[in-house]
């Protein structure tokens, strides 16, 4: 399916735990594939439902937010926040059409290299059985 | 469009500089420095240039007041709309509102996505794929979504309980209205913002989808998009043979012809209400006493007017989610205890945008009056 597509991922990773853990696993060489371009934010309730959009619409495939597991966050409660705001926002993409399949949110600590590897190479490979977003968003 | 066309086209050279426009407008009430006279004279004299990057250019809320008064004829509405095209082709934009995630979704609905919009259609609703009229249903799904319970920007509203009355309402009628997934955003504020181009792609693929349904006449309920199907389609796709209703319109129809029915209140107890012209239904489509007619003709209900009412009515603060500020909190909180002062417990507005802002204003102050659509209460009154 889709021979020859290569995913185009944008990433919002929390500066405190998932950004220190995509760092993690670059430093111990492991491999994650590189469709993913990371975006560093100071804290994952930062990110709103208009990044999400907005990433679409400049041509993303797949949208991952990762913050810091619950309970961790380095303000209180701001991955918490974060959640609710992701439930909503992936029925609007939904609604929209984009299907929820395309956004993610997930939880990776600052110690969790290996996981943040897994998580984008599990999280590609969904999105490669989905498909381009866009048909132009291939070119 | 340069200046100059813009000039000829909006009829700017005819302006006095008598300043109507300018004592009219609710925002320089608020905001001294905005000026509609101005920003006409400016034109004329060969600075059109210069308010392009002006900010200001963004905070005319196209409430059609100045453009209602204007004793020359000046057409401020499309002089704004058109200065708006040439400053956004000059990457020029308006501070939006809500992290522009409204807009941003207007945009999205212009490419060819499968939407899922139909998600509210409950069982007792009779609905159709194809017939005669076609239920323009535009934002409210979407407007459930970020104003609704849980919603990004919870102010309470039901938006989509709109949408299951207004079908409501049409079953009695003994209308199945159709309603389309394929349907979009009719395009008002891309229009109003500047982006005329993604407006005709919405309008197109609107007008497509109506076609498509066999359906000769079109319900809207929000004034917007009623506006924007009638009159905009017309007059930037060419002449379409849709007839083009708004729900108010319908309704006296079938109340003068005595074929509404209402609840009989027996408890002798009257609530005092009041409208709030929205300004696309009132200034702008000239609908001004259907709604109050349907109003005055539930049982227990009293309307009251606020002081400033029908063509004199002021806008709910913002459009198009563009430059909503400290002005636009001021207008709606003002708009609110006019209400009050009134004497009314409940404010009836037929507009889901005046509807949200109003709550929104509601929500962070200590005024106490309801706000409600009419399409609700024409609902919860039906026998």
């Amino acid at each position: 399916m889709n021979k020859g597509f290569e995913p185009n991922i944008v990433g919002f990773a929390c500066n405190w735990c998932s950004y220190a853990g995509a760092d993690l696993a670059g430093t111990s060489r492991i491999k994650y594939p590189p469709n993913i371009k990371i975006i560093r934010v100071m804290c994952t309730g930062r990110v709103t439902p208009a990044f999400i959009l907005k990433s679409f619409q400049s041509g993303a495939d797949g949208v991952l937010v990762a913050g810091c597991h619950p309970g961790d966050c380095h303000y209180i409660a701001g991955n918490l926040k974060c959640e609710k705001v992701m439930e909503v926002t992936k029925r609007l993409i939904d609604i929209l059409g984009i299907g929820k399949g395309r956004l993610r949110l997930e939880w990776v600590s600052a110690s969790e290299g290996g996981r943040f590897a897994d998580v984008v190479k599990e999280f590609t490979e969904q999105i490669r059985e989905l498909g381009p977003f866009l048909e132009k968003s291939q070119g | 469009m340069n200046s100059e066309e813009i000039i000829k086209d909006t009829k700017a050279y005819y302006c006095l500089g008598c300043g109507v426009c300018t004592s009219s407008c609710p925002v320089a009430r608020v905001i001294p420095s905005y000026s509609p006279r101005l920003l006409v004279e400016k034109t004329l004299l060969g600075f059109g240039d210069e308010i392009l990057s002006d900010k200001d250019l963004w905070s005319c809320l196209t409430c059609g007041r100045c453009t209602s008064r204007c004793p020359s004829g000046v057409d401020y509405l499309n002089f704004v709309r058109e200065m708006r095209v040439e400053a956004l082709a000059q990457g020029q934009e308006g501070f939006f509102a809500h992290d522009r995630i409204l807009n941003t979704i207007m945009e999205l609905q212009s490419l060819e996505l499968q939407q899922d919009r139909n998600f509210w259609i409950t069982d007792d609703l009779g609905v159709a794929k194809e017939g005669e009229y076609f239920y323009f249903v535009g934002c409210l799904p979407y407007f459930d979504l970020v104003f609704g319970e849980g919603g990004f920007c919870d102010v309470g509203l039901l938006s989509i309980e709109r949408a299951r009355n207004t079908v409501r309402i049409l079953n009695k009628m003994g209308i199945k209205p159709v309603v389309s997934n394929d349907e979009r955003c009719c395009g008002h504020d891309l229009l109003w913002n500047g982006d005329l181009e993604g407006f005709k792609r919405l309008a197109k693929l609107n007008l497509k989808t109506i076609k498509e349904s066999g359906a000769k006449k079109v319900i809207c309920v929000c004034p917007e998009g009623y506006v924007t199907l009638n009159r905009d389609y017309r007059r930037f796709l060419g002449e379409h043979d849709l007839e083009v209703i708004q729900l108010c319109q319908l309704l006296v129809g079938e109340l003068r012809e005595g074929k509404l029915e209402f609840i009989e209140n027996d408890s002798g107890d009257s609530k005092k209400v009041t409208f709030h012209d929205p300004c696309s239904l009132g200034r702008i489509a000239d609908i001004y006493e259907e709604p109050r007619e349907i109003i005055s003709s539930i049982p227990g209900i009293e309307l009251v007017e606020m002081e400033r009412n029908r063509a004199d009515a002021v806008c709910c603060g913002t459009s198009g989610w563009v430059n909503c500020s400290s002005c636009s909190k001021q207008l709606q909180i003002d708009r609110l205890r006019e209400a009050e002062a009134a004497g009314a417990e409940v404010l009836i507005t037929a507009c889901p945008k005046c509807e949200i802002h109003l709550s929104c204003a509601k929500y962070n102050s200590d005024i106490e009056i309801s706000i409600k659509d009419i399409t609700d209460l024409v609902a919860e009154n039906l026998a």
